[in-house]
């Protein structure tokens, strides 16, 4: 009886992984997918890597082709930003001031850079989150020879760092940590990233930024950056700033509706429900994870997609729940179910592949074991009181990282994940 | 149910492997996914369709 649609907000994987699962799941009215990008849905990953290395071009990052994305009936609201939420009417506002009453909400918003302040105003200093930006850092980078200051050695930093140098760029990495990536991945895995950046060319440093050096004259992108100042007083002269400081979650468009919960990402329950009808997925969403307890958000792909379908699932079995006539009949009644994935990420520096499986981050006890430094084959342990909660594989054959998957899936002590580990990488 | 794979595109992260192992896998030297059986029956379809939607880098195509 309902004419009201669903809608989805964000238009990146979480929210397109959700808008497919909604219609799979049964959902045959009407459904609007919103999103404040004009493209459409395209991978992120890659951005860092083969967009920005240049062996790919954008067309290659859609994750649907026109073709793909028809049959599902759409309301694709692209160039659009919501900007309010009523959770109790579930009633979105649209930056044209367009109000949608909808039958039920995700949220998928994702993230956004951090930056500096006054970065804005400088022509060389860039941010990548999104397509556009990795475009303009790109179009920096042709020609080999500059001068790049990567801002932030986690994941991004590294990442980008690595596709600089292989493009025979003079790169420097400078992080607050001085072990890039310890925080995703502790000091033994960092220190053989850095052993590898360092072989390759790049310098690293410790540090933080004070501000910018420009030159007089400025141009229509703003005044031309020449240098970075540290906080020790020292300048780094550059042609190009990546600040690669991490991310805010989008949850600024909600902070009005104190229903919600916005500290750090949009908090939900175990359902990833964040209110009745109200669901989030992906980057933004902060939930009950069931098995690892402590609220969880996740910047990570793999999670993007396997939280819209949850959000989903979950978001049809509640309304099937509120009014059973309007539940499909050809669809059998979905039951909501807890979301607990075991988490995953990867990245890729140079020819090394990290995987990782569980919480690698904010281990108090990490054992890294080096298999073969030449190959880079490293495996490595994470825990937390005792407990066993991540591994991360680098450079190991499929077979013994989905066998590392299998025993992390569900934390476990520390000695018996020891053993398990051991044996599941002693063969080829 | 056809399948088509864009292997330039795989990133190894070896999900379709654990969903539906009977018709996914992965190359020993890179983890690349390799196809087993890009025609495969019913009962797989299911867990082929869920491979497709959760595969991160958008690999695996299906055609009817």
């Amino acid at each position: 009886m309902t004419a009201l649609p669903l809608a989805v907000v964000g238009a990146s994987a979480a929210g397109l992984a959700a808008a497919e699962a909604l219609r799979r799941f049964g959902w045959t009215g009407p459904l609007t997918l919103i999103g404040d990008e004009a493209h459409l849905p395209y991978d992120r990953p890659p951005l860092s890597k083969q967009l920005l290395h240049g062996t790919w071009e954008a067309e290659r990052l859609l994750l649907r082709s026109t073709e793909q994305l028809d049959p599902l009936g759409l309301d694709l609201r692209l160039g659009t930003r919501a900007t309010g939420l009523d959770a109790a009417t579930r009633t979105l506002t649209l930056d044209g001031g367009e109000r949608l009453r909808c039958a039920g909400v995700i949220i998928a918003t994702g993230v956004a850079a951090r930056t500096l302040p006054g970065a804005a105003d400088i022509d060389g200093v860039l941010t990548l989150r999104t397509l556009d930006d990795a475009l303009a850092l790109r179009a920096r980078m042709t020609g080999g020879g500059r001068r790049l200051v990567v801002v932030g050695n986690g994941v991004l930093g590294c990442e980008a760092a690595a596709v600089a140098r292989e493009l025979g760029h003079e790169v420097t990495l400078i992080g607050r940590d001085p072990v890039p990536m310890s925080r995703a991945v502790g000091p033994g895995v960092g220190a053989l990233l850095a052993e590898e950046h360092r072989a390759r060319g790049v310098r690293l440093l410790t540090g933080a930024v004070d501000g910018f050096e420009t030159e007089p004259g400025s141009t229509d992108e703003g005044a031309r950056l020449t240098g970075v100042r540290l906080a020790d007083g020292s300048l780094l002269p550059a042609d190009t700033v990546l600040l690669a400081i991490g991310s805010e979650p989008a949850v600024g468009w909600l902070r009005g509706e104190t229903a919600l919960d916005t500290t750090d990402g949009l908090r939900c329950d175990a359902y990833c429900a964040a209110a009745p009808g109200i669901y989030a997925a992906g980057d933004v969403a902060r939930w009950d994870h069931p098995v690892h307890g402590a609220p969880l958000r996740f910047e990570h792909r793999m999670n993007a997609t396997e939280q819209g379908m949850a959000a989903a699932r979950n978001l049809l079995a509640e309304l099937a729940a509120e009014t059973p006539q309007s539940a499909a009949p050809d669809t059998p009644a979905q039951e909501r179910r807890p979301f607990a994935p075991v988490p995953y990420f990867w990245s890729d520096q140079y020819g090394i592949k990290l995987q990782a499986y569980g919480l690698t981050a904010g281990a108090d006890q990490v054992e890294t074991t080096v298999i073969d430094p030449a190959e880079h084959r490293t495996v490595a342990l994470y825990g937390r009181g005792g407990t066993a909660t991540g591994v991360l594989a680098a450079g190991l054959p499929p077979r013994q990282v989905r066998a590392l998957r299998a025993v992390i899936a569900t934390p476990l002590p520390w000695e018996e994940a020891r053993e398990r580990v051991r044996a599941a990488t002693a063969a080829g | 149910m056809k399948i088509t794979i864009d292997a330039d595109k795989c990133c190894a992260a070896g999900q379709c492997v654990l969903i539906a192992p009977e018709v996914f896998d992965q190359r020993d030297e890179d983890g690349v996914v390799v196809v087993l059986d890009d025609a495969p029956p019913a009962d797989q379809h299911d867990a082929v369709r869920e491979a497709a939607a959760i595969c991160p880098a958008a690999v695996i195509e299906l055609h009817a």
